[in-house]
């Protein structure tokens, strides 16, 4: 036995025995215990294996900063690489080493190190070219990656995911953090405050103060309770990860039970309190299990009873393990290794765990735990994330915040203040330029503020293998290497030897590195700097991230007032351009419902919901102006109560929209775009509006969602309508096609126009949303005896194709200028000047050999071409495509297939027969005019 | 997240507005545009690194504005409508 | 010394400590001329150096590098390589860029762990599946190899998609090109940069071109941090920044700065064979051999250099790869980070002489620059020794702007814009 429970009291434990298992082997622990401290004290040394080498390690740290011990926990709730060290013990847990097989203290890939001065950092890039790199990377890929995925875990979702604003954000709830919000939560300050450990007090949670005559530990509880009191919010187990833009810091609440929680907080002001994280000493094994950072040793003592070992050594090369070295010696023999009295480690010794260390003067202790210190590295990520520069600091040997940053303070041992006066007093500087005036400052007995530390850079040439990063198994003579092979800087050191890149993103190991690279090159610290600080801080489950977004609410669809009774009908329902529509209705196969209902639509009447149709409406004395420059044909010769069909363009002379233009009086016109279109066509007509016209003589109102359109089409319309009788004569002297006027139904306006997308005599029926329901129903009522039928999009899909009516984004691509749909008049004959008009005019409009929109017919007997065939042209080398199938249908009222293309010159080109090409097979297609079905028109008025 | 003040609403987050391109880039009127002119004013771009001044529409309340920001540290010096002398 | 990369090589310096390795790259300090200068270090700018010295004889070449060398989009892309475009011109571009990583470690000596998993675009609905079938049938008639694949032969490749009836985007099948895959990134821009070395190329790294020197209206060198340089001619390849070049050397570009964001996970031992691409999410997600999930998403839509992450565009990035991959929900974000790209009104690259004769432009590869890098500098290499189009480059040059002859890469997969 080396580690084991101390019968001392411990701070963060209950006697309540919680049991759990470690790669197998049942366990118990305390509750209060982290993973850690269980394994601690059940004296489990071996907790994991390294990234490369498969190297035994055990715990180093006792929070964010630990390199090896990252686990798999399942029985309780699934966890992936989750650090041992900050994940709360749970009755029941069963955890696994990650990396290694069958169990970290046996695990068969163990030998690997045993090779591992053959694979030194970035071998890789020199070997398995030949024969080739897939022979290897299955192989590597399986020695790759850390925990593995449950693929079928389930999980409490969604993650909560909180805005938050407030006066003043501190990060972390040590002596400076504490300090701070209670100071500024006394003056009326709104302050959040959280710490990514278990409980609040950091550094005084193991650390002996005396602080306004209570002990620290007290003194936390006091702050606790205070903070409380005021109304001040405060989140352990939280980490702030990330500062973004205009001062947003990303927050990620561990809970007990239940998803993690993501905040977003603005704050006028943060603080960072975030403390230090010790430093590794490099000698050579100092990897060795029961090589342990000396503030965790007394962490683990103070808070959870653990103790590292029963023959500890204390090595250091500062004044802060004076504590570490008094604490263990009740209950172990302790021997000192202090640096700045000349003496140091030259090397560990020892098999699955340390059995001795050796020193620079020749003798041999005998161990079996060795705390270290190589001083503290102030915890600056946000700082840095923040913009904050850093300077260097010679005598502390630390990179420290530099200038500051507007709004970001950092204090405390973040900001290299190791002593806790000087902690309290950079709290106290902090607040004081927050406003907040002479903040008492909390009364100190006994505590000597002086910090000492002799530097003890990893070298050159070190004997041995000394290492630098524990997770990734990079060693001096990797950094060594990166410099001879001219990997020498900081950027290029981190990616060719992988320094810092492990899931601890190199909070124990970076500088060390930096300065042996320093000295290899004969560059100070600060000439080599450091790599860029990213967020995370620590690594966040990407559920906070995606936060309720799932299933139906990742991109909700937009739903139809009617959506209900089409459900009622039975409609198979479907999204279209944003909008969840009915497909068709009923229960017979799709093929045959739509058939079906085309058919029928065809031969009677169809009911159609058509809500989604724009309804923006055009106001005003400029309007007649506006729509002329909005639109690619003329308006302004519309008559009121009369419609036009017209293309809105792009600038760059696309067709973006096709549609009909209402013209309802002299000054008001509709513009009824495409559904999936309504809100672009919108911005834009905004964006013209106030860049050329006069806002006080031209309105624009967006009308789609409170309106709602019914559509009734077919030859027996008129009957159903005049049935229904809306108070509008639907003669076709009253209400030609493409004429429009107001009827009522039930005391409510209808605009009645009568368009049609289908080929048949139509009315467009729009009505407040809120009496959509009551007149769909009265249409349906009556319809009955007309044997009219409920059509969904798929059939009207088919029936406007018979008739070479194009949908844009569909029959249309990113290319298509309007005289490759066939309008070519107002190129020529309108004056004015419209949106994308002189893009109509460069060379590529031009061009002779332009696609153009075209019917397919088939004529091998054959089906229909599958919609994103395309036409071939056979040629020298090959062959090129012509363009593509852009729909197809079975027309059930041709009783053959009809297709609409984009063909190379194939407005020229009627009659011509080409060569259709659909996934390596070939077919024969007569290139046809678009409209395959009443080309005079006649059924308009039929 | 970025905070960017519409002059007819207050600072609202940046999901709610639409890049309209250079302040400036003002649409050719004359009759005859050469096919370079055209171009540059449909294509070509300051892209300036720095402050720079920009046409944006608050999608929410669908108004235009001038917005100056600076691209590089993402910091807003102010914002002001198209009425009010910011031009296009 | 050890100079070749080998099995062999690695085991004898493994003897030797790895002690006789020599220097990737060398560091020399400026010559006062060359025959071409390459501003950007980068993959492109690197590749351009590369060949010129390999197709074109010419060697006396610098390339000057502002920061360190791939520093740029060359190390912070998601390391996608693909060929599977919609016209024939991006295709004869991409796909002679696949053509060339296929050889390229070997060329290099130099492993650039090009691993082609195949990449799935999906299709979740009958629209997406036809748009799909346009783009299969374009592929294969324009040489590329690609498939259209049904839902169940997705799934057997991704055994962990939400194939569920609740899943908000159900797969209906996908269009896969098995010769795409990754490459790693860094390797490409190291593996170019010591080859280039060999033949003599001098790469300068920390000096900033500052200016373009004209002499009679025509560019001959550059003014950096390090003095000036005079070049016959020079070749500008700095993703993400071209337009302060252009404008340094008096013209602009339609080219607009947007951050591109991405970020990896934790590692994890294999769950995903394949890149997969999902239209409806804008997500797309690989798993590197490390065993790092890379996830990319769309531009964040506000113009921008600053490589910084951002909250909103990760968050829709993640929301769209767990709905994809429920279980990813036990992953962490382990980094996230943005590249800065130029972004084309058509999508397509620049690669052209400039409107300042004897400077050479290679830009605006938008959110796909990693995978040209080979096509990228082997064209701006050819432009630069004979001052005319390769056939490949022609239809990519500035010229398509007031002609109207864009590529509209993103027209051909259907969307009006």
């Amino acid at each position: 036995m080396t580690s084991f429970r101390t019968l001392q009291p411990a701070n963060s434990l209950t006697e309540k025995v919680v049991r759990f298992t470690f790669d197998g082997q049942r366990l118990e622990g305390l509750e209060g215990d982290t993973i850690a401290s269980a394994l601690l004290a059940s004296d489990v040394s071996i907790v994991g294996r390294s990234f490369k080498y498969h190297r035994p390690r055990g715990l180093w740290g006792v929070g964010v900063e630990e390199p090896n011990a990252f686990v798999d926990v399942s029985g309780t709730r699934s966890l992936v690489n989750a650090r041992a060290t900050t994940e709360m013990l749970v009755d029941g847990m069963d955890v696994r080493s990650v990396n290694a097989s069958p169990s970290a203290a046996r695990d068969r890939h163990s030998f690997v190190d045993r090779f591992a001065r053959f694979i030194p950092s970035a071998f890789y890039y020199k070997t398995f070219m030949w024969p080739n790199w897939h022979l290897f990377e299955p192989h590597i890929r399986k020695m790759a990656g850390l925990g593995v995925i449950d693929p079928i875990a389930t999980y409490p979702q969604p993650a909560d995911q909180i805005n938050e604003t407030c006066d003043l954000l501190v990060v972390g709830g040590g002596p400076a953090g504490l300090l701070s919000a209670l100071i500024a939560a006394r003056s009326g300050r709104s302050v959040v405050l959280c710490d990514d450990g278990l409980e609040l007090g950091g550094s005084l949670l193991h650390h002996r103060a005396m602080i306004d005559g209570v002990d620290g530990f007290e003194w936390v509880r006091r702050c606790r309770q205070e903070l409380h009191t005021l109304g001040a919010k405060v989140l352990t187990r939280t980490t702030a990860f990330g500062i973004y833009d205009h001062n947003l810091v990303g927050l990620n609440e561990r809970r007990p039970v239940g998803a993690d929680r993501l905040w977003r907080v603005r704050p006028s002001a943060v603080f960072l309190a975030t403390g230090a994280i010790e430093r590794p000493l490099p000698f050579a094994n100092n990897d060795l299990p029961g090589i342990m950072s000396a503030e965790a040793g007394l962490a683990y003592l103070r808070r959870f009873g653990a103790a590292a070992g029963k023959r500890i050594v204390v090595a250091t090369n500062n004044s802060m393990t004076k504590e570490v070295a008094e604490a263990f010696a009740p209950i172990a023999d302790v021997r000192e290794v202090d640096y700045r009295r000349g003496v140091r480690i030259v090397g560990a010794h020892g098999g699955s765990r340390v059995d001795a260390v050796e020193l620079s003067n020749g003798s041999v202790i005998q161990a079996d735990a060795v705390l270290v210190s190589g001083g503290f590295t102030p915890t600056i990520h946000l700082f840095c994330q923040a913009r904050g520069k850093l300077k260097w600091d010679d005598k502390l040997l630390v990179f420290r915040a530099g200038e500051d940053v507007p709004n970001v303070s950092i204090i405390g041992a973040a900001d290299a203040n190791f002593g806790l006066g000087e902690v309290f007093e950079s709290a106290g500087n902090a607040l004081r330029k927050i406003g907040c005036e002479a903040p008492a400052m909390p009364r100190l007995e006994g505590h000597s503020s002086s910090f000492e530390i002799v530097e003890t850079w990893p070298k050159p040439k070190m004997e041995g293998r000394v290492w630098i990063d524990l997770q990734h198994d990079v060693t001096t003579k990797d950094i060594e290497l990166a410099a001879r092979e001219n990997f020498v800087s900081v950027e290029h050191l981190k990616r060719y030897t992988t320094l810092g890149m492990a899931t601890d993103q190199g909070k124990t190991s970076n500088l060390a590195g930096l300065a042996l690279m320093a000295e290899l090159t004969g560059r100070t610290v600060p000439e080599v700097g450091t790599t860029t600080y990213r967020p995370p801080f620590t690594p966040v489950p990407f559920g906070s991230f995606a936060g309720a977004r799932g299933g139906v609410l990742l991109n909700p669809p937009r739903r139809l007032v009617l959506e209900n009774l089409h459900r009622d009908d039975g409609a198979h329902l479907r999204e279209y351009g944003g909008w969840l529509r009915p497909a068709w209705y009923g229960d017979e196969a799709e093929e045959r419902a739509v058939q079906r209902e085309a058919m029928q639509a065809r031969k009677s009447v169809a009911l159609f919901d058509g809500s989604p149709l724009g309804k923006i409406e055009v106001m005003g004395p400029q309007a007649a102006e506006f729509m002329d420059f909005i639109y690619y044909n003329t308006m302004s010769t519309l008559k009121p109560g009369r419609c036009r069909y017209g293309f809105i363009l792009r600038e760059s002379g696309i067709v973006y929209d096709d549609g009909v233009l209402v013209r309802l009086e002299e000054n008001r016109f509709i513009v009824s775009c495409s559904s999936s279109h309504v809100p672009g066509v919108y911005a834009m007509l905004e964006e013209w509006r106030q860049d050329r016209f006069d806002r006080r003589r031209l309105y624009i109102h967006n009308a789609t969602a409170q309106t709602a359109t019914l559509t009734v089409s077919g030859p027996r319309s008129k009957v159903l309508l005049d049935a229904v009788g809306l108070g509008i004569s639907f003669d076709d002297a009253s209400l030609p096609h493409m004429a429009t006027g107001w009827g009522s139904f039930d005391g409510t306006q209808v605009r009645v126009t009568r368009v049609s997308f289908t080929g048949d005599r139509s009315y467009e029926l729009s009505i407040r949303a809120d009496r959509a329901e009551a007149l769909w129903s009265r249409l349906k009522h009556i319809g009955q005896s007309h044997n009219a039928v409920l059509m969904g999009l798929e059939a009207l899909m088919t029936l406007r194709a018979e008739k070479g009516f194009i949908v844009t984004g569909k029959d249309s691509d990113g290319m298509t200028l309007p005289m490759d749909l066939g309008s070519s008049a107002p190129l020529s004959k309108k004056k004015v000047d419209y949106l994308g008009k002189r893009s109509l005019f460069t060379e590529e409009a031009q061009r002779p050999d332009r696609t153009q929109l075209v019917g397919l017919e088939v004529i091998d007997g054959g089906g229909r071409f599958p919609t994103g065939a395309h036409g071939v042209l056979k040629t020298g080398s090959g062959k090129r495509s012509l363009g593509y199938v852009t729909s197809s249908y079975h027309s059930p009222t041709l009783g053959r297939p009809i297709a609409l293309g984009l063909i190379e010159r194939g407005a020229a080109r009627h009659g011509e027969v080409i060569d259709v090409q659909h996934l390596g097979e070939m077919r024969q297609a007569r290139i046809a005019p678009p409209c395959a079905f009443d080309p005079e028109g006649e059924r308009l008025n039929a | 997240m970025q905070l960017f003040p519409c002059p007819f609403c207050g600072p609202r987050s940046e999901a709610e507005f639409h890049f309209g391109g250079d302040a400036g880039n003002v649409r050719p009127d004359e009759d005859e545009v050469s096919a370079d002119r055209w171009s540059s004013y449909l294509y070509m771009r300051h892209n300036q690194k720095g402050m720079s001044p920009s046409i944006w529409m608050h999608m929410t309340c669908g108004e235009l504005f001038q917005l100056d920001r600076d691209t590089l540290t993402h910091s807003v010096a102010g914002s002001k409508a198209l009425t009010e002398g910011g031009h296009r | 010394m050890t100079r070749h990369y080998s099995a062999l090589s690695v085991f004898k310096e493994g003897l030797n400590s790895q002690k006789g390795w020599q220097k990737a790259w060398r560091s020399p300090e400026p010559k006062k001329r060359y025959d071409v200068i390459v501003v950007g270090g980068g993959g492109h700018g690197l590749a351009t150096a590369y060949y010129l010295a390999k197709n074109h004889g010419i060697r006396n070449v610098a390339v000057i590098e502002r920061g360190w060398i791939g520093g740029g989009n060359t190390g912070r892309n998601t390391t996608v390589v693909r060929s599977n475009y919609f016209f024939p011109q991006s295709v004869a571009l991409y796909d002679l860029s696949l053509k060339l990583f296929e050889k390229l470690s070997s060329e290099l000596n130099y492993n650039i762990m090009l691993s082609q998993r195949g990449m799935l675009s999906l299709a979740h609905s009958m629209p997406e599946m036809e748009m799909a079938a346009r783009s299969a049938n374009a592929m294969q008639i324009n040489g590329v190899d690609a498939e259209l694949l049904s839902r169940d032969q997705v799934r057997e490749l991704l055994p962990l998609y939400n194939f569920s009836k609740e899943s908000r985007y159900p797969v209906h099948g996908a269009v896969i090109q098995r010769r795409a895959g990754t490459a790693r990134h860094d390797a490409v821009a190291w593996g170019y940069a010591r080859a280039a070395d060999r033949f003599g190329v001098d790469i300068i790294q920390n000096c900033e071109v500052q200016d373009f020197i004209q002499n009679g209206g025509i560019c001959c060198g550059v003014r950096t941090t390090k003095g000036e340089i005079l070049a016959d001619r020079v070749g500008v390849a700095v993703a993400g920044h071209s337009s302060q070049m252009a404008e340094r050397a008096g013209f602009r570009l339609p080219v607009v700065s947007y951050a591109l964001q991405a970020c990896v996970s934790e590692p994890v031992k294999p769950a995903l064979d394949t890149v997969v691409l999902s239209p409806a999410t804008g997500t797309y997600v690989s798993q590197s051999d490390k065993g790092e999930m890379v996830v990319g998403g769309g531009l964040d839509r506000i113009p921008s250099y600053s490589q910084r992450g951002n909250l909103p565009v990760l968050e829709t990035a993640i929301a769209g790869l767990l709905e994809m991959f429920p279980s990813f929900r036990q992953l962490k974000l382990m980094r996230q980070w943005s590249g800065i790209v130029d972004v084309v009104p058509d999508s397509s690259p620049i690669l052209d002489e400039t409107p300042l004769p004897g400077l050479f432009i290679n830009c605006g590869w938008g959110t796909g620059g990693f995978k040209a890098i080979p096509a990228g500098g082997t064209l701006l290499a050819h432009l630069l020794a004979t001052g005319r189009h390769h056939d490949i480059s022609r239809p990519f040059g500035l010229d398509r702007f007031s002609s109207g002859r864009l590529i509209d890469e993103a027209a051909g997969s259907g969307i009006t814009h």
